[in-house]
């Protein structure tokens, strides 16, 4: 039985490899290059075959015999350089690395511990290691994870992995990503088990959780719109999975779809993702294509900069983007439908105490670069008059920006950024209060007052 | 004629004006004509405009290090190597290049040195202090401090620090995560190597009389030399 099945798994392999030979003779011109090619292939393959059959045979013993992918061990990874080309730049546009790679860690080989509200997941090891990464999966299994869901084991993955986003990804695209992923330095580093509580231990409750969140399917154009509009929502909607932090999360860690990318308090991280909308309030209804354009890939903007976990994300991803994918994913951003409306009319009152304390705080430490009346000196230093960052609903950005202060990432296009100073160690919770009351309220600003506790809440908010 | 003297010696002035303000800035406190001081003020709200660093023990000077420690410790706090979430959550984001440029920019400021420590500490103590710092103990195979970090305590060039103007609890602060591992620098890590061989008694003495020393006269670091390390480090390869 055994042999048997490494027999047949071994003539799945030669079949496999006979494949990609010919997919490489369709590429290359002459038969002597695809045999080249195929040699290589084998030179690859080969010598892995016989402990990559081993562990197969481990994983498939743990697995349910219907959930077990079809898929043949060996390298069919595409391996064209501008194939892999595209896949390192799709895999930037996924953020790949900014959770397969550890603090410290070697690119890929995973192990970055993500704190959830249900217990720690680690991050796994994606490089092309046989034992510890995907060098036994195939082009299929890659594809099928990013499409269901399942690893090649047939176990289902928890939706840390933004699932429900890379399901829409293309063929062509996922086979450039595995393409790459196999070309990168194999790293063996064996995974963290994660530490999840019971019950979100059991895996068999992510069945429930798909049926409620997960909808497997690629993307669909629309073919009412431009091709610059479809390119854009296929890149936010899909690999760049920005729903995962802009629309809010509930008890059961997952978003509903008619809150969609209408902003939420991204859990244990403790800052808050802004509506993407039309909104007028905190989402992007007053923004201009070239703001947008400018926050994502630059890090600053007319408008403000990223900062916290979105500098990570223009830092590790956007930067990378070509100016025309970021500006079609600006044009699909702009057309997300408001549903709330800006906020109008006079500043909220507020206490004329502690207004007049932020008052002379604010001239006394933040003017000097923010300006007396927030207007701040493009592009370095925001703007605070009208800056929906300071103005919406939810303070924790604001605190935390006066608190924690920050660096825009430095970034292509802005490598040196000016950074805001930390107020934390010289300001107390009520100082703190009264200047962040003051920059919410002042010049028409609409935003709430804040109190001394809100302040203090956010003090141990994680820095990472 | 008369008019380009005039324009010569109002020039002139300047010319001095400008050499004396120059002078002023390497000596004492000026500003530095560079947008660097507005880029890097996320630092010097803690360390101080010029980099020397605040009167407490969570923020020392930085200021007149040499630019390859500074670095050394800035991509350590970013990437992991030092853990102190503050420093980390604002370098997360910084690449490389702009992070050798903030340490070159600190490097190259030189701000008067702070007084001295003057609390009481007893006198065998600092006798202590003073002859593992310049000598060393070499029936436990502890080099001298001076033997690395200069006869004048000053750093050498170009991954040494120096060793004046930093509070005794922040120097024997960081000698305890030395030597508990939490802080790290590149390998060989000679500091935890050493550390590890120090007491609790050692730490306090070195740390004690460290900071009663008084200014350097010349706070620059030692030229970079041929000279061999006591032990190897991997922050001043050789």
């Amino acid at each position: 039985m055994k042999s048997t099945s490494r027999l047949s798994r071994a003539l799945r392999a030669l079949r496999s490899l006979s494949d990609v030979a010919n997919k490489r003779r369709h590429a290359v011109a002459s038969l002597a290059c695809g045999a080249l090619v195929a040699g290589l292939a084998m030179s690859v393959v080969l010598p892995r075959a016989p402990h990559v059959l081993l562990i197969e045979e481990a994983r498939a013993a743990e697995a349910t015999p219907a959930a077990t992918p079809a898929t043949t061990p060996g390298a069919n990874a595409d391996t064209r350089p501008d194939i892999v080309k595209r896949g390192e730049y799709l895999a930037r546009a996924g953020d790949c690395v900014a959770c397969h790679t550890a603090p410290r860690g070697k690119l890929f080989a995973g192990g970055l511990a993500m704190e959830t509200p249900f217990g720690t997941l680690y991050s796994p090891n994606i490089t092309p290691d046989a034992q510890y990464g995907i060098g036994t999966w195939s082009e299929e299994a890659f594809f099928k994870m990013m499409r269901t869901g399942l690893a090649q084991d047939g176990r289902l993955l928890y939706p840390a992995m933004p699932i429900a986003q890379y399901t829409k990804v293309t063929r062509e695209d996922s086979n450039a990503i595995f393409a790459y992923l196999k070309s990168v330095q194999p790293v063996r580093e064996p995974n963290h088990k994660h530490t999840l509580r019971f019950p979100f231990n059991q895996r068999k409750l992510l069945y429930g959780w798909r049926t409620l969140y997960f909808r497997e399917g690629e993307f669909q154009p629309d073919p009412t719109r431009s091709v610059e509009w479809n390119r854009g929502a296929y890149l936010v909607e899909g690999l760049g999975h920005c729903t995962m932090c802009h629309t809010k999360i509930n008890m059961l860690g997952g978003s509903s779809q008619s809150e969609q990318f209408a902003g939420g308090l991204i859990p244990v991280q403790n800052w808050y993702a802004p509506s993407l909308t039309s909104d007028k309030d905190g989402g992007l209804g007053d923004w201009s294509i070239k703001d947008i354009v400018d926050l994502l890939q630059a890090g600053i903007s007319d408008r403000g900069a990223v900062y916290g976990p979105m500098a990570e994300v223009t830092y590790h991803s956007l930067q990378y983007m070509t100016g025309e994918d970021v500006k079609a994913m600006a044009v699909y951003l702009k057309t997300l439908p408001d549903n709330r409306g800006r906020k109008s009319g006079p500043s909220a009152p507020t206490n004329t105490n502690v207004f007049a304390l932020g008052e002379k705080i604010y001239a006394d430490k933040c003017a000097i670069c923010h300006g007396a009346k927030g207007e701040g000196k493009l592009q370095h230093y925001p703007p605070l008059a009208g800056n929906q960052s300071i103005e919406m609903d939810s303070a924790v950005n604001p605190i935390r920006i006066v608190l924690n202060g920050g660096f825009p990432p430095g970034t292509m296009r802005n490598p040196e950024p000016y950074g805001m100073p930390p107020f934390a160690q010289e300001l107390n919770d009520t100082d703190a209060a009264a200047v962040v009351t003051y920059i919410r309220t002042a010049w028409g600003n609409h935003g709430q007052p804040v109190t001394a506790r809100d302040v203090n809440e956010l003090r141990n908010a994680p820095l990472h | 004629m008369h008019r380009r003297t005039l324009g010569s010696s109002v020039l002139f002035v300047l010319y001095v004006l400008w050499s004396g303000a120059t002078f002023a800035a390497a000596n004492t406190s000026g500003t530095m004509p560079s947008a660097m001081d507005e880029r890097v003020r996320a630092c010097t709200s803690c360390h101080g405009v010029q980099g020397q660093g605040l009167n407490n023990d969570y923020f020392p000077r930085i200021a007149g290090k040499p630019a390859d420690y500074l670095f050394n410790q800035l991509a350590a706090f970013r990437d992991g190597g030092r853990t102190y979430p503050p420093m980390g959550y604002l370098l997360a984001f910084l690449p490389d290049d702009y992070l050798r440029k903030i340490s070159q920019y600190f490097a190259d400021l030189q701000p008067p040195y702070p007084n001295a420590d003057q609390g009481e500490v007893a006198p065998a103590v600092l006798a202590a202090g003073e002859r593992l710092v310049t000598q060393g103990d070499p029936a436990r195979k502890i080099p001298a401090c001076v033997a690395c970090h200069g006869a004048r305590m000053t750093g050498k060039q170009p991954g040494i620090p120096g060793l004046l103007g930093l509070h005794a609890s922040y120097i024997a602060g960081q000698m305890g995560t030395w030597r508990s591992g939490t802080r790290h620098a590149l390998a060989p890590d000679c500091m935890h190597a050493i550390a590890v061989k120090l007491t609790d008694k050692d730490i306090t003495a070195v740390s004690s009389w460290l900071a009663r020393q008084p200014r350097p006269a010349d706070p620059r670091p030692a030229p970079a030399s041929a000279e061999r390390l006591p032990l190897a480090c991997g922050s001043q390869p050789q």
